[in-house]
């Protein structure tokens, strides 16, 4: 301690280390769900800890892709829930881009409210309103159909996609609008032409939060399907439980397969996610 | 003073670009621009009114009904009012009280402990080189990014009573520690996942581990915006780590901390996936909080959707008490 030059040295070492714990405890289980999709059974159920696949095998990961679960291919739960992921995106991106121009584009009454109403209607739990949004689908027939499930996440992901996307709107420059209005462009045209591709990465950022929320979704897809055919994955993985045991292997090959593609996505729209979050309390 | 620039910039860009555009030449066709804001936001709104309002209108109604299978049946038949009858059996219930009690209580452990992970990740990020905190995020990223249902599931493998990790780390300790801090040394076959107190346990370490890094990367945005010439001026003045964190950083980051303690108040209220992987679904009544007893009531076999919906109104109300703090810090702060 008498020599500052090693006290620096030890904070510095002391920061490493705990940086180094961090990681281990946020990728330890990732890297373990991993792990045990790659090891065969005897490595699997024991008690003694086995740091990797001894063995590595591809039977769990096969098995998954080629027998399925619950008595579907892991295929078609895969497509079920890319199509209500992208349906999702689709549907509310045209959507959320009118909204988030409204309110970023132009001042006018109840515009105070409408976003303050965002901000309120994201802080009703879905889960709480499942009860009366089944009694609704199963009215409008759509029980047991797809297109249920992406109207309610639809529904349930546009107010914080409005949410990100007026500030992406509003980074635009206002000039750029005006002078192609001046240069006789219609509405639509400088729509489509000046706004739309500049505002292009918030959308995408926009969209793949909406897909990343829709692909993870589990209480809706849990009460609305009841069809096996139509399970969504993470609906799917809770059916590798029998009776006595579970399918470690399996159920680990499988969810792995559905986080791969939410770990790339995120990777994109990770810092945007924070600052749409957070927005204007980082700022302030 | 960061808001008073706020406000500026929120005035300055007011109605004049409108003003504008309407001497600019455009077609005949078309809506009048008065109009036009509304044309934008009407299909949004409808689709909010419809998916959010509406069965949130709803679901207080239900609340008030006794909705069972003739209501749902194809051709339903008018359910019969009970007025508070719901609530009052609601109030009167074992379950109530349980569910209440592992819902706040879970929520308070919870995002006490997230909020102070991801404070001091925050921190250490801010504190680390450009390498070893790029190293750092992406580490936690992959925590953040495992969708629930995985994160429930990995979880509740590493707690598996005969083959898990946790089981087996504890059994390493050596005898005389573990029992001096468990009153036990062997660990195996400890079903983790039986039992309410552990079942929460576990849910504990699984939704701190999935929403610590959230707060980690805002509260390092918010550390970015602080000016670093007020932590030079900390330094010439002699003033401790601690000193400098209670008299600049909380000051400052307080707005994100507000938005942040709400946001995971919110979130750890209405945990459902990870309590129904980890619980095995709805047969632990004992392990039962709001959502997930509203759940249950309403779906399994008899379904009473409306003392569901009683529950969903209560856990609602609590909610929504807690946003009235979100929603009146971000108005303050930000730009709308």
């Amino acid at each position: 301690m008498t020599n500052p030059q090693t006290a620096k040295r030890v904070r510095a070492g002391g920061l490493h280390a705990a940086a180094i714990v961090i990681f281990l405890f946020s990728v330890f289980p990732v890297y373990w769900m991993v792990a045990t999709a790659f090891k065969p059974n005897d490595e699997i159920f024991t008690t003694r800890f086995i740091p990797f696949p001894l063995a590595p095998t591809m039977e769990h990961v096969s098995r998954v892709l080629t027998k399925g679960v619950a008595g579907h291919s892991i295929w078609q739960y895969l497509f079920n829930s890319a199509v209500v992921a992208l349906g999702t995106v689709l549907i509310g991106a045209v959507f959320a881009l009118l909204a988030a121009t409204a309110v970023a584009r132009f001042r006018f009454r109840f515009r105070t409210s409408f976003l303050i109403l965002l901000l309120v209607v994201q802080m009703v739990p879905a889960e709480a309103l499942t009860i009366p949004l089944f009694l609704m689908i199963k009215r409008l027939g759509l029980y047991d159909q797809l297109l249920g499930l992406i109207i309610l996440n639809m529904g349930f992901t546009l107010p914080f996609a409005i949410w990100m996307l007026r500030t992406f709107v509003a980074a635009v420059p206002k000039e750029l609008e005006e002078a192609a209005a001046i240069d006789g462009a219609s509405r639509f045209v400088t729509f489509w032409k000046v706004l739309f591709p500049l505002v292009a990465p918030g959308l995408v950022a926009t969209s793949i939060f909406s897909f990343i929320t829709a692909w993870n979704e589990f209480v809706f897809a849990l009460t609305l399907i009841n069809d096996q055919g139509k399970y969504t994955m993470p609906v799917a993985l809770q059916y590798f439980n029998s009776q006595r045991s579970t399918d470690w292997g399996g159920i680990m090959a499988a969810s792995t397969l559905m986080t791969i593609p939410v770990i790339v996505f995120f990777l994109f729209v990770q810092r945007r996610m924070v600052s749409g979050l957070v927005a204007g309390a980082v700022k302030g | 003073m960061a808001q008073t620039s706020t406000i500026a910039r929120g005035g300055g860009d007011s109605s004049a670009p409108a003003r504008r555009r309407q001497k600019a030449p455009r077609r005949g066709r078309g809506l009048p621009d008065w109009a036009i804001p509304y044309a934008f936001l009407l299909p949004g709104l409808l689709v909010i009114a419809v998916l959010l309002l509406y069965p949130l209108y709803q679901m207080i109604d239900m609340s008030f009904h006794k909705v069972g299978l003739r209501q749902i049946r194809p051709n339903p038949q008018p359910a019969e009012f009970l007025g508070l009858q719901n609530y009052t059996d609601v109030f009167k219930s074992d379950l109530f009280w349980t569910s209440l009690r592992n819902t706040v209580v879970f929520a308070a452990v919870t995002v006490a402990l997230t909020l102070l992970l991801g404070t001091l990740v925050g921190l250490l990020l801010h504190r680390l080189g450009k390498k070893m905190s790029t190293f750092l995020i992406i580490g936690i990223m992959a925590a953040w990014a495992t969708p629930p249902t995985a994160t429930a599931i990995i979880w509740k493998w590493l707690f598996d009573s005969d083959a898990g990790v946790a089981n087996w780390a504890l059994n390493q300790l050596p005898d005389w520690l573990s029992n001096a801090l468990f009153g036990r040394s062997d660990w195996s076959g400890q079903p983790w996942l039986n039992e309410p107190f552990t079942i929460y346990l576990v849910l504990v370490v699984a939704v701190v581990w999935a929403s610590f890094p959230f707060i980690a990367v805002s509260v390092l945005a918010g550390l970015k915006a602080i000016p670093s010439e007020l932590y030079e001026a900390a330094r010439v003045d002699g003033s401790s780590p601690l000193r400098t964190f209670r008299k600049i950083t909380f000051p400052l980051l307080k707005p994100v901390f507000s938005v942040l303690l709400v946001l995971s108040i919110i979130w750890d209220f209405k945990v459902f996936t990870h309590l129904y992987v980890l619980a095995g679904g709805t047969t632990n009544r004992e392990a039962f909080n709001l959502p997930i007893w509203a759940y249950t009531e309403a779906f399994s076999a008899p379904p009473k959707m409306g003392f569901g919906a009683a529950i969903s109104v209560i856990l609602t109300v609590i909610m929504l008490i807690i946003t009235a703090v979100y929603v009146r810090q971000i108005v303050r702060t930000e730009d709308l």
